[in-house]
């Protein structure tokens, strides 16, 4: 039987297994060592590892981070640890104007080995500042890397691999996706940047989903092979450096190419990759598509989030007019009822927090 | 005065029970953090300012909602997700507003609004108003960088505003003394040069008077801002409707005493029997009435999600 984990629970394993081998790694963020251990990821990390090491802090984002900074700069490792990634705006100043350049513009006299985890929170009537999706920002910024695994054992590898990285890393979780289950082997084991997943072979069009969106692809393509049509589904797991090579790749075979993120579009991650894969490809006949959010804030109620976020249906819907050749507007921010039943996905409707 | 009290603590107390009632019927789809036990801090302020003044809070709001005169049938039916809410639905109970009653809105990312009310202090200042701002913030809060530099702003330029300090003791599960090394957030107030008091025990009345007292002295042209930390405890969970007293974090005997001293059960004890039935009564018919409606209200159409992202001419 293979070993099943959590997502929640393979980042906590990472973490103290880095953390047993190396003293050098700890981890710091408002409530890691409380009972609720940040949906379970730090739990049981201050009792092995002690208050020195694994640091509830105050409410003080901005100077935490250069708090963290600093250390990394003596030679720790830290791991700051964000409950809602808004909550990293209040600490773009360190990260952008110190962590991400502090080895460039000190011409490489120093490093700055830190790992950033924010956690995406979206379900549950987050609304509008406890959901936003901002790795975007991130992948902006020379000097930083960001990766957003979607699976429980690509979550283990990465995190190791971040842990160990000797620059800063913002490393992006879905909320939705810590209880997913998935097969983690007990072995330490590391995944490099800069190399995407494909999650299931097709001809037909390529499905690059980012975060939890790697899972609506994949429902997705359920959808669609009911319409006998194969979707290839990528995950690209490393945001910054990107995998373009393998995405490249697969568009090249199917000839299209949709780009889901679970964040806005506009100066997003999914603009990013389709520029490089039209650059790369150099071929204008090549179709491009991207999703996201709606181009608005998150709004609270119900019925309005549904339309807010992508899920699978809607991925259906627009895939299908693609292979189908329909052209579909431009800004894909509204699509019409398609014949599928509409299915939210079984995350979102058990999410019941906590919070 | 003391009536008023009554009511305006029973009424938000009920509330706030009726929507932990409901809550784990699923009819409320987002986070919610009550003030169950804090609301002396809300009403004691509230009733010491006039309705033409301002306040800005937190999350934890329902209260200072209420207190200020804030809609409770559009409370209830934006935590319904309505669009009868005072959002249409689309705030939830972490951006709720009102601003007929001066409600001017909270935020979900901890010490934001703080300079937001610096700001509208300062420009009611400007146009001559003599109407004040009252800003309401946790413990917690003061560990923002925000909260010492607006302080400062503030004193440098006499704003006519009010910090009200909530002081529970808590952050999320965290204690005040786990971080911060000193129990000392009125001193802190202090070396920005301005008054600031600590008013213990979750006092309704200690709070009104010194409120009011420091109100009417900046409307009567002495400068504000001010400081008061208002010491009280939250009975229920950080988030949620649940206790959490079984979580470890803290104990039911350290809320003991709060629960004895709880100023709703005191004011109620000294009413004369009849007029507090009275009061009851009307108050659980306006909340009925306030489910009902949001229960009937419509959810907002599906075009409400583009409307609102700008001002439209
Ligand atoms: C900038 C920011 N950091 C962290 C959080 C997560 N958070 C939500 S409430 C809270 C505790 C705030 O405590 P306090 O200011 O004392 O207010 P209380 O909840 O006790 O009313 C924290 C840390 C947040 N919302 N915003
Ligand atoms: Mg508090």
């Amino acid at each position: 039987m293979a070993r099943m984990l959590t997502y929640a629970e393979s980042i906590r394993e990472a973490t103290e297994n880095e953390m047993a081998r190396d003293s050098s790694v700890m981890v710091l963020g408002i409530g890691v060592d409380d009972f609720k251990g940040v949906y379970g990821t730090t739990t049981g990390l201050v009792e092995k590892f002690g208050t020195d090491r694994v640091v509830d802090t105050p409410i003080s984002e901005d100077a935490m981070t250069g708090v963290a900074i600093g250390a990394a700069l003596a030679g720790l490792r830290p791991i700051h640890v964000h409950i809602r990634m808004d909550f990293l705006l209040l600490a773009m100043n360190q990260l952008v104007n110190i962590a991400a350049k502090g080895r460039y513009m000190y011409g490489g006299e120093v490093c700055v080995p830190m790992v950033v985890r924010a956690i995406i929170g979206r379900s549950w009537g987050q609304g509008a500042q406890h959901s936003q999706g901002l790795h975007s920002f991130f992948m902006h910024v020379p000097g930083l890397k960001v990766v957003a695994p979607s699976t429980p054992y690509d979550a283990k590898g990465c995190l190791i691999q971040s842990i160990r990285d000797d620059n800063p890393v913002v490393f992006v979780e879905h909320r939705l996706i810590h209880y997913q289950k998935g097969h983690v082997p007990e072995v330490v084991y590391t995944i490099p940047f800069g190399q995407a997943r494909v999650l299931s072979e097709g001809s037909d069009i390529t499905l690059v989903g980012i975060s939890h969106m790697a899972a609506e692809c994949l429902r997705a393509k359920r959808y669609l092979h009911d319409m006998d049509l194969r979707a290839e589904v990528i995950d690209p797991v490393s945001l910054s450096p990107l995998d373009i090579d393998t995405i490249a790749a697969s568009v090249e075979k199917t000839g299209k190419l949709l780009v889901v993120d679970t964040a806005w579009t506009a100066c997003g991650a999914s603009a990013e990759i389709i520029v490089q894969v039209t650059e790369r490809l150099g071929n204008a006949k090549t179709e491009c598509r991207r999703m996201g959010f709606a181009p608005v804030t998150c709004p609270t109620t119900k019925n309005l989030e549904n339309h807010f976020y992508p899920d699978a249906q809607k991925i259906a819907s627009v895939a299908c007019r693609m292979v189908n050749g329909d052209r579909v507007s431009t800004v894909v921010d509204r699509i019409p009822d398609f014949s599928i039943p509409p299915e939210v996905s079984p995350e979102s409707v058990e999410f019941r927090g906590p919070f | 005065m003391v009536e008023n009290f009554y009511r305006a603590l029973y009424r938000i107390r009920r509330v706030e029970q009726e929507i932990a009632r409901v809550y784990p019927t699923d009819i409320i789809k987002s986070p919610i953090h009550l003030s169950i036990g804090q609301e002396a801090v809300s009403v004691g302020v509230c009733e010491a300012l006039q309705p033409s003044d301002v306040v800005f809070g937190t999350y934890r709001s329902h209260a200072l909602y209420l207190a200020k005169g804030g809609d409770l049938k559009k409370l209830i039916s934006e935590l319904y997700g309505k669009v009868t809410g005072c959002a249409k639905g689309k705030g939830g109970s972490m951006h709720l507003i009102d601003t007929a009653a001066g409600f001017m809105g909270t935020s979900a990312v901890v010490g934001t609004t703080i300079p937001l009310a610096v700001g509208y202090a300062y420009a009611l200042k400007q146009s001559g108003k003599d109407s004040i701002v009252a800003s309401f913030f946790g413990d917690g809060a003061v560990e923002e960088g925000v909260f010492h530099e607006t302080l400062n702003f503030a004193a440098l330029k006499g704003v006519p505003i009010l910090f009200i300090c909530e002081n529970n003791g808590y952050a999320i599960n965290s204690h005040q003394s786990k971080r911060q090394p000193m129990d000392n957030i009125c001193e802190r107030a202090r070396v920005y040069g301005m008054p600031a008091e600590r008013i213990e025990d979750n006092d309704i009345f200690e709070i009104y008077e010194r409120v009011e007292r420091a109100s009417s002295e900046i409307r009567n042209g002495r400068e504000g801002p001010r400081l008061f930390e208002c010491m009280t405890y939250r009975w229920r969970e950080h988030v949620g409707p649940n206790e959490d007293f079984d979580a470890g974090y803290r104990s039911r005997s350290e809320a003991q005493p709060w629960f004895e001293s709880d100023p709703l059960k005191t004011l109620g004890a000294s009413l004369e029997i009849d007029r507090r039935g009275q009061i009851e009564v009307d108050v659980e018919a306006e909340i009925y009435e306030a489910f009902v409606f949001a229960e009937e209200s419509p959810f907002p159409d599906e075009d409400e999600l583009y409307t609102d992202v700008f001002t439209e001419a």
